[in-house]
């Protein structure tokens, strides 16, 4: 299991500010899950090891936490808050346009890997309604034209 | 990158600093950055206490808590390490303040965690900050680095003899764990799951260790006390409620944004003249003051003063500083029915009246929103909410169950008119269809 340097001197820094080994955990999830794409076994184990828990442990976990994921997402994860703010200027609307032109539904993924669709609470964007996040970036104040805009732009990234 | 608004009647606390470069800290510093913390280390720590205390600070999380009053809990000896802990967890739904404050002026979070700790002798503070904003604990961790490298943070700091370090930590989703108890299970590396009180965090909290815990926004405001004064600060606001509060406008509203307004602004003038009232030539129906758990307000019911007590008088919460403005197109059924689909997605599961209430309820609203209603469901509603209030190990029952309780109340004739089959009286034309089955 390799991880990249950045994540090896993040996660030596990190480990002795808690007088827990395990303390660590969250945010090593999720920095190792954006290295890798996802928790497989093989990262659950890895992290598991060297926080002296058992991945019994480290899955349940894993599953409290929405970002956390143990399956393959894709390049992008397009992520639409629909909660209160955003669902009375359109929220739900924009989720339905991006599933119309992704072709995909909630939590699935395009075919060439590229997009994953996900409808999600408050993204803390609220006054910038209706708002999505691609991967950690905020998108805000949103159209369906606009959204169609954004998505081209990551479609063009991601298959250059 | 989140846009910045600016109103005349704003009053700039601990937004003074937004927009003017703040997270370098050469700037902070130019900007009067870390000079409450020196004085605060010449200070006696009953002295910082009874400062914060006069000043009429409340908690800004949601409950609104005397700021000072929590800190004098922590005993003075204790064989455990004390902490203090930032909660940047903010994910109450309508609420997007802290996240300004990280953005533009992350010191001022890192100089309220320090001077918290010197008032209760803690060695150490974490700032703990939502999974979701990325780029937030990115500005932070550089901002707490800088710190450190200029010895403001760490050994020996200014040179007075003292020890005090700072940590960020993140999290990876999910709402309960803003809950204060769930968020220490959360830095310890667990699931969040709230604990039992008492004891309560000040005596028994991190690692066993006694532990303040206040929200972001809270301690962003604290250095400005320290140097500021406490009755600087306390005239600022009404009674009891010191200072200002971020407003965070949102929804159906002409200038969204979040405004800093004196505590204690009145409602109406907060959506008509900061908020630039309701766009579309619609009329205003209902608002939630405070962030999705507290109970909406109608539109016959905003002459209030936005300070805790006032809005708890007028049979709401303050909360978090969520103002969500809804219009006459939207429907209440479906945003009740929203805003319950969030508490049932955040429950923890932990305790039988929250899982099963907030699961029971949105399974009924969705029938209910769709036309499959019938009158009894309206009181069963109501009842259902009524009996998870109080009953629940932590407070995210009764945040699912309080704004419920109003929909109904306040609007049962809506509620009426979804009766017998009859579809939504709001469904726009080409009403998308949820992707969730
Ligand atoms: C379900 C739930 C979620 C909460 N989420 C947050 C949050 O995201 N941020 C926050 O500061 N407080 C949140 N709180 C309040 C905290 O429990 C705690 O009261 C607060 O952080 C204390 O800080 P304060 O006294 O400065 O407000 C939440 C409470 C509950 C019950
Ligand atoms: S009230 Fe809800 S969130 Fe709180 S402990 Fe019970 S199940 Fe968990
Ligand atoms: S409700 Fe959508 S970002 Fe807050």
């Amino acid at each position: 299991m390799k991880f990249s340097e950045e994540f090896e001197t993040r996660f030596a820094e990190m480990v002795p500010h808690y007088p827990t080994k395990r303390s660590a955990l969250v945010p090593t999830l999720l920095y190792a899950q954006d290295e890798i794409g996802f928790l497989s076994d093989e990262v659950i184990a890895e992290i598991a090891s060297r926080l002296d828990l058992t991945e019994l442990e480290v899955r349940n976990v894993i599953s409290y936490y929405s970002m956390l994921t143990t399956k393959p997402r894709g390049k992008f994860n397009v992520q639409v808050c629909t909660n209160i703010s955003c669902m009375v200027r359109g929220g739900e609307e924009l989720l339905q346009h991006c599933a119309k032109k992704l072709g995909i539904g909630h939590k699935q993924t395009t075919p060439d890997g590229l997009f994953t669709l996900e409808e999600v609470e408050c993204i803390g964007a609220c006054s910038w309604a209706p708002a999505a996040q691609v991967n950690y970036d905020f998108h805000e104040n949103l159209t369906a034209e606009k959204m169609d805009r954004i998505l081209d732009e990551y479609r063009k990234t991601g298959t250059q | 990158m989140a846009d910045l608004v600016f109103h005349p009647d704003e009053v700039k606390v601990v937004s003074r600093r937004f927009g003017l470069g703040a997270t370098n800290i050469d700037r902070y510093v130019e900007l009067d950055g870390y000079k409450a913390v020196q004085k605060a280390l010449a200070m006696e720590p009953d002295a910082i206490i009874a400062e914060v205390k006069n000043s009429g600070l409340r908690g800004r999380g949601g409950a609104g808590f005397s700021t000072g009053m929590k800190w004098s809990f922590v005993p003075k000896q204790s064989a455990k390490p004390k902490y203090v802990l930032c909660n940047g967890d903010e994910s109450e739904p309508g609420t997007c303040k802290d996240r300004l404050i990280f953005e533009h002026d992350p010191h001022s979070v890192i100089e309220g965690v320090m001077i918290g700790a010197l008032a209760v002798g803690a060695k150490s503070g974490y700032i703990y900050i939502r999974g979701e904003y990325r780029y937030l604990s990115i500005i932070m961790q550089k901002a707490i680095r800088d710190a450190y490298a200029k010895g403001f943070v760490g050994k020996n700091i200014f040179g007075s003899g003292r020890d005090l370090d700072i940590y960020w930590h993140g999290g990876a989703g999910a709402y309960e764990v803003g809950e204060e108890s769930a968020l220490m299970e959360s830095l310890e590396g667990k699931r969040g799951i709230p604990r039992i009180r008492p004891p309560f965090p000040a005596v028994v909290g991190l690692w066993g260790g006694p532990t303040v815990i206040n929200n972001a926004e809270t301690l962003a405001n604290v250095p400005h006390i320290i140097l500021g004064g406490a009755d600087w600060f306390a005239k600022l606001g009404t009674p009891k409620n010191g200072g200002t509060r971020l407003f965070c406008l949102s929804g159906n509203i002409a200038k969204p944004g979040v405004y800093e307004l004196p505590m204690g602004y009145n409602l109406r003038k907060m959506i008509y003249d900061v908020g630039g009232g309701i766009p579309n030539g619609r009329e205003l129906k209902a608002v939630v003051p405070g962030g999705a758990s507290c109970p909406c307000l109608t539109a016959d019911e905003i002459d209030v003063a936005m300070d805790f007590d006032s809005v708890q008088k007028a049979g709401s919460m303050l909360g978090s500083g969520g103002v969500v403005v809804v219009d006459d197109a939207q429907c209440i059924v479906k945003f009740a029915l929203r805003t319950m689909k969030f508490y049932q997605h955040e429950s923890c599961g932990w305790c039988i009246p929250c899982r099963e209430g907030t699961d029971w309820l949105k399974k009924t609203l969705i029938r209910f929103h769709a036309g499959g209603g019938v009158k009894k469901d309206i009181d069963n509603m109501q009842y259902l909410a009524e009996n998870m209030l109080g009953r629940t190990f932590c407070p995210l029952g009764d945040a699912a169950a309080m704004p419920t309780i109003a929909f109904v109340k306040k609007f049962r004739k809506e509620f009426e008119e979804h009766l017998e089959g009859r579809p939504c009286p709001f469904e726009k034309e080409n009403a998308a269809e949820p992707v969730l089955a």
